[in-house]
């Protein structure tokens, strides 16, 4: 084959650029802020709180975010969504709607209750959770025997063909269960009692679906007869949610067993209409009425007090069958009767049922829930009598934990209350509670329920009833917790903030225990917080260290002494001020596990990425942060996982970002310096590092506009000899690649050339060692994609590279073609032969009489040779050799349907370089070009579109000015047709 | 198979004197029924039994007394002949109305007085044919024009010294003085009740030395039966609603609240012949099985 040499069209790339130019318009509007939503809807809770989330202004590692300044449709959006909330902070905004609704309104939407009411489902589970116990249960029931079932089912079996039949066997029925079939199962574990529990629930959907209506009656009335039993009393509560579950389904059935049987026929149709959604009792037929009060009846007639209570709370909602306005009433004299309950515990859980059931079925009715709260606190005594005692006594319960108990119906009834409820009634309670029974455990359920705003109005008020509230075994930590969620939420009177906070830190100091302490201050720091300066914060900060120091106690409350530093740093954001009080640090001193330590710092680190917009170079943060960010640091080792050690290093590298001396450069080189001491294990801050003083050294030339003082100029290389010892020690050999390479270009723009090229050199010497595979994100990936563009990138900044005149000539690009030339390439990829087309891209260019573009104050090679003979027989040479390669790549190319499918795609790609940059008026070229057309059309593998496209460019550049070789070689090109 | 079912017009089943009872015999066979005529029967009568515990056992078994007939009626409703296969209904009215100069009581099922109204369907067959029998009870109330229920509130109050009737607790001396210390205020709010409405009222438990044990209602029917030899006067309970379970707060007012409960009673009634009472007894039991109670007799009617 001859060889081919390769001629370079010459060409003028300003006029070129010109030509391009596309028409260019001037505008006023930046394109992207008509997407910008200005008005914001509120999706809902969780929404919000994502919405919250987002709007942390510009998070740290992205700095792209800022480059739609202050027009960030998200940030936008977070803006009006916080700009909706009401003042009051965290909460959510319906609860802010509740204050400005009107409170006499009789209808409440259903909805509306479900939404600004914690439902009971999700107390539930709470409940359920706290509530167990490792005692022995029993269960008393006649229910769950085989045995029993079993018979039960054959009696069903029997043909009930007449009424008698069916009463006869309704009575036999009843006569089962009472005669002695009920059993009393002992020594059930928790577990056990649940799973009988359940079965007795699954029973009595059974019996109903069996049409054994009566059965299922007294499953419930079994069950609620469960509730009188206090034997387990820890379990009491637990056993509450499971029983009234049973119950739940046992209204439900009843309900809408007699809404189907209240189908009726409107007139003028045949078909019968289930009733409406909010039906009058007008439209329910009469013999539906007659099954309604026939279940009253039945329930009037239960003997038990606690049963007969439970079981017509479980069907309320049927009293809609027969009259309006019924709720009210009933819900009153349930109220009432529930008085003759004699256990204080079993009356306050039935309370918070009709309270329950109450709010399900009328939530418009409000008076029984006051009712119930007045009767509870009018028997409060019985919580002192002796039987009370004497069961406390016989299962060993002290009276705090005892006392607990009470907790989940109370808050329960106390919600209901404040449910849409005016501030006197606060007021009201708070008043009958200072006159009867002034306790603990009361005071703390009304501090939870109502609105944060009544309760901080009135903190004076409650400071007071706490000191006097007699313990009576209810631990009054808990009491000054309740009070601090509350006023954090919302704001007390300005005139009596620093006395509620003298009067509670005298109280809250004087805790014995260190569980008792924390759990206080760690609610309380977020008040001093938000309303006073960094001296209070760090007075109580020096408290708690006091408080946790003896014995060791930090170790035991790590989770709360966490939840104080994070409360600490969601109030105050300016880090100065943190950092400057003199406890800070000694507290997070106290973090000595290793773990929470880290997680603590990481939580600041955070805080700090996020809440530092502006950069800064306060020592006293700097000092801070560099300790806090060692401590991450330090942390890392060989075992820890990837993603903590992104986390870390994300972190680090934001803060490093945000630190600036201005123009203070060499104060700035200098901190880069320490940062890489105390950083160097972390690939990610390593790079930002040496970005940052890439940074610096662009920012340099900025200012001296391009012309270096020697001051400067020195600096500028210090800069380079920082990034160019700093890059090795990064382990990612992409990275690694990429810095030199920019820092190279660095180097350049800033005119020093030694160092630019020792970055090249650097970098060309790195090549060889490029693995052929990488693992991303846990893949295991061929590298080659990313060297090809890192190497294209290389070679078009090698173009406006200056030889060095101690070197040969185009010395680097030779080292880069020697290095290529000797790394091993995957056999199954084109990659070495494309590279080499690209080279001789660059190639033409280098040629040409002007360079495409140049660094400012550089020479190139084309102002240094100046198109010299010599240049341009050497790089004749060069790139005879290189067209000699490519050919023989191309040959070499196995002769299978792979092969010739490779082949003529690189042939393609080869012909498109040399009609596009080589020059075709050159007979050899046109022979070249022409053949490797041909070759792509030999086996029928060129890609026809791009063939067709590369047809149409040479046609089209035929038609131009001295386009005459063009037009004869498009001439010569025949497109195959596929067959 | 053919079945043969009585069905009033109203759900409830519930008459008032002076009205007509109306509904359909119906009769449903797949195939064609042979009939030699059905009739129907319209009874209302009480039954007075003797309690063994009055009159003794011999005179309880064989005195029982004779049913008062109150209401007797019999209509032919279909003719000897066939029906066709399917849903016949066969419509029928009754004019409710006392034999003589009798009124028509209240439906009341006690235990030794029984006042039952039914209508009874008989379809006569051939003779290799079974006879088919339906029997349906229908209620009679009074109109709501009878004695109103005045109020009448009854206080009460309960100490160890107002007690009348102290049974044997364990040695004979002074009983009084062996009881706890106790003191129960309440108050019915009427002692002539409507039989509709609930019975009403409340309970404070002022003190009690030892821990109660329930707080109930009793309602107990007292029914007479005149005869030959005297009359026979039975209390039995009813039904018996706790009102307060377990050791009762002190002090609290503990509401009385007791439905009357259907079929067991009715407006009380006095006649020569029997008598219908009814009582509320307050029973308070201690621990120990101590136990208090206290008679309230009540009168009853509708309106």
């Amino acid at each position: 084959m001859a060889t081919y040499s390769w001629k370079s069209r010459t060409r003028n790339y300003e006029g070129e650029k010109e030509k391009l130019k596309l028409e260019s318009e001037e505008t006023t509007n930046h394109p992207l802020k008509p997407l910008v939503v200005s008005e914001v809807k509120k999706i809902g809770r969780d929404g919000s709180k994502k919405e919250k989330e987002k709007s942390k202004p510009a998070t740290p590692l992205d700095p792209l975010s800022s480059a739609l300044d202050g027009s960030d449709p998200l940030s936008m959006f977070a803006a009006a969504a916080a700009a909706a909330k009401p003042s009051s902070g965290g909460l959510d905004p319906l609860s802010g709607n509740m204050g400005t609704d009107d409170i006499d309104s009789g209808s409440v939407d259903k909805g509306e209750v479900e939404e600004s009411l914690e439902p009971w489902a999700s107390r539930k589970a709470n409940i359920l959770a706290i509530y167990t116990t490792s005692e022995k249960l029993s269960i008393t029931t006649s229910f769950l025997s085989p045995a029993d079932r079993e018979k039960v089912v054959v009696k069903s079996q029997v043909a009930q063909s007449t009424v008698t039949d069916k009463v006869k066997n309704r009575l036999e029925q009843l006569d089962d269960f009472e005669e002695g079939s009920v059993k009393e199962m002992l020594n059930l574990s928790q577990q056990e009692y649940v799973m009988r529990i359940e079965e007795l629930n699954s029973a009595l959907v059974s019996a109903w679906e069996h049409d054994q209506k009566v059965k299922a009656l007294k499953i419930a009335i079994q069950c609620s007869k469960l509730l009188v039993d206090t034997s387990v009393i820890q379990f009491y509560p637990s056993k509450f949610v499971l029983v009234t579950d049973i119950l739940d389904t046992f209204g439900r059935l009843v309900f809408d067993r007699i809404r189907q049987k209240s189908s009726y026929i409107p007139p003028g149709s045949k078909k019968p209409q289930v009733l409406p959604e909010n039906f009058t009792p007008d439209q329910v037929p009469e013999s539906a009425k007659e099954t309604c009060r026939n279940w009253f009846f039945k329930i009037a007639s239960i003997r038990e007090l606690i049963p007969r209570l439970y079981v017509e709370a479980a069907i309320l909602k049927c009293y809609s069958f027969l009259t309006t306005g019924e709720y009210s009433q009933a819900l009153n004299r349930l109220t009432n009767q529930m008085r003759g309950i004699g256990d204080p515990l079993v009356a306050v859980y039935g309370r918070a049922y009709l309270s329950r059931v109450g709010m399900a079925v009328a939530p418009q009715v409000k008076s029984h829930h006051i009712n119930n709260l007045y009767d509870f606190i009018n028997s409060f005594s019985q919580l002192d009598s002796d039987t009370v005692q004497n069961i406390l006594a016989m299962q060993r319960l002290d009276m705090p934990s005892y006392l607990n108990l009470y907790s989940p119906a109370l808050d329960w009834i106390l919600q209901c209350i404040a449910f849409k409820a005016a501030e006197n009634t606060l007021t009201e309670i708070l008043g009958k509670c200072k006159k009867n029974c002034n306790n603990a455990l009361l005071l703390n359920s009304i501090m939870s329920a109502f609105k944060p705003e009544f309760v901080s109005r009135r903190a004076i008020e409650f400071l007071e009833l706490i000191k006097e509230c007699e313990e009576a075994g209810f631990p009054k930590h808990n009491l000054y917790r309740s009070l601090g969620t509350n006023l954090i939420l919302a704001a007390p009177p300005e005139q009596h903030r620093r006395n509620i906070l003298n009067e509670v830190w005298k109280a809250v100091m004087k805790f014995q225990t260190p569980a008792e302490y924390i759990s206080c201050a760690e609610v309380w720091v977020e008040y001093p917080c938000k309303h006073f300066s960094k001296k209070e914060v760090n007075t109580i900060l020096n408290d708690i260290i006091k408080h946790m120091t003896p014995d060791r106690a930090f170790e035991n409350h790590y989770q709360e002494l966490q939840s104080v530093v994070s409360k600490i740093l969601s109030q105050m954001h300016d880090f100065s001020v943190l950092f400057s009080m003199d406890k800070f640090l000694p507290f997070i001193d106290m973090f000595q596990k290793d773990s929470v330590k880290v997680e603590v710092c990481k939580q600041i680190m955070e805080s700090f990425c996020r809440h530092q917009t502006e950069p800064t170079h306060d020592p006293v943060i700097v000092n801070a942060a560099i300790f806090i960010c060692k401590t991450m640091h330090d942390s890392i080792d060989a075992l820890t996982l990837e993603d903590e050690r992104r986390v870390i290093g994300n972190l680090i590298s934001g803060f490093v970002r945000k630190i600036s001396f201005g123009r203070d450069f060499e104060q700035q080189l200098s901190f880069c310096v320490e940062a890489r001491g105390s950083f160097s294990n972390i690939d990610a801050v390593l790079i930002t590092l040496v970005q940052c003083v890439n940074q610096l050294a662009a920012e340099t030339r900025t200012l001296m506009k391009g012309n270096h003082s020697r001051k400067t100029a020195a600096f500028i290389r210090a800069c380079a000899a920082y990034s160019f010892i700093t890059i090795p020690s990064i382990s990612g050999i992409f990275e690694r690649l990429k810095l030199y390479l920019v820092s190279g270009q660095v180097a350049m723009l800033n005119q020093a050339l030694s160092q630019a090229d020792a970055f090249f050199k650097a970098a060309i010497s790195l090549i060889p060692d490029v693995p052929s595979m990488i693992t991303i994100d846990n893949k295991t990936r061929s590298s080659e994609p990313f060297l090809m563009s890192f190497l294209n990138q290389f070679l078009a900044t090698l173009l406006v590279v200056p030889d060095n005149p101690e070197q040969g000539v185009l010395y680097l690009l030779r080292g880069l073609l020697n290095v290529l030339q000797d790394y091993v390439w995957d056999s199954n990829t084109d990659a070495k032969a494309r590279i080499y087309i690209s080279v001789l891209a660059v190639f033409s260019a280098m040629s040409q009489e002007v360079y495409p573009y140049h660094i400012y104050k550089v020479d190139s090679n084309d102002s240094l040779y100046g198109s010299d003979q010599k240049f341009i027989a050497e790089i004749t040479t060069t790139t005879e050799t290189l067209i000699k390669q490519i050919l023989d790549y191309c040959k070499g190319l196995p002769q299978n349907d792979g092969g010739h499918k490779r082949q003529a795609a690189l042939a393609l790609e080869f012909f498109h370089t040399i009609v596009v940059h080589g020059d075709i008026k050159d007979e050899s070229m046109a022979k070249l070009a022409l053949n490797l057309w041909n070759l792509t059309q030999k086996n029928g593998y060129g890609d026809t579109k791009q063939m067709t496209s590369i047809l149409n460019y040479v046609k089209k550049h035929g038609k131009g000015f001295g386009g005459k070789p063009y037009a004869d070689l498009a001439g010569k090109m025949h497109l195959q047709s596929r067959t | 198979m053919a079945t043969l079912d009585i069905r009033l017009k109203r759900v409830n089943k519930t008459y008032h004197e002076g009205e007509v009872l109306a509904g359909v015999v119906i009769v449903q066979s797949k195939t064609d029924v042979q009939h030699q005529g059905i009739t129907l029967t319209i009874d209302g009568s009480v039954n007075l039994q003797l309690s063994s515990k009055s009159v003794g056992l011999f005179e309880a078994f064989y005195n029982s007394v004779k049913p008062i007939q109150l209401l007797t009626g019999v209509l032919q409703v279909a003719k000897p002949g066939k029906f066709l296969p399917g849903k016949t209904e066969i419509p029928f009215e009754f004019p409710l109305k006392a034999k003589g100069s009798r009124k028509l009581f209240e439906t009341y099922h006690g235990v030794f007085v029984n006042i039952q109204y039914t209508v009874r369907a008989d379809m006569k067959r051939s003779l290799l044919a079974k006879d088919m029998t339906k029997t349906v009870e229908f209620i009679i109330e009074y109109t709501n024009k009878g004695a109103k229920a005045e109020t009448k509130p009854v206080p009460f109050t309960i100490t160890p010294e107002s007690l009348q009737n102290v049974k044997e607790v364990g040695n004979k001396t002074n009983q009084k003085a062996a009881l706890p210390k106790f003191k129960v205020r309440g108050k019915l709010d009427s002692s002539s009740c409507c039989i509709t409405k609930p019975l009403t009222g409340h309970v404070i438990i002022d003190e009690c030395a030892v821990p109660i044990k329930s707080v109930e209602i009793q309602l107990v029917r007292v029914e007479t039966c005149g005869c030959a030899e005297g009359y026979a006067r039975d209390a039995t309970e009813i039904q018996n609603i706790q009102i307060g379970e377990g050791d009762v707060c002190r002090g609290i007012t503990i509401p009385v609240h007791m439905v009357f409960p259907r079929l067991f009673t009715c407006p009380t009634v006095a006649t020569t012949n029997f008598k219908v009472d009814f009582e509320i007894n307050i029973v308070v039991v201690m621990k120990d099985d101590y136990l208090i109670s206290e008679n309230f007799p009540i009168s009853l009617c509708r309106n």
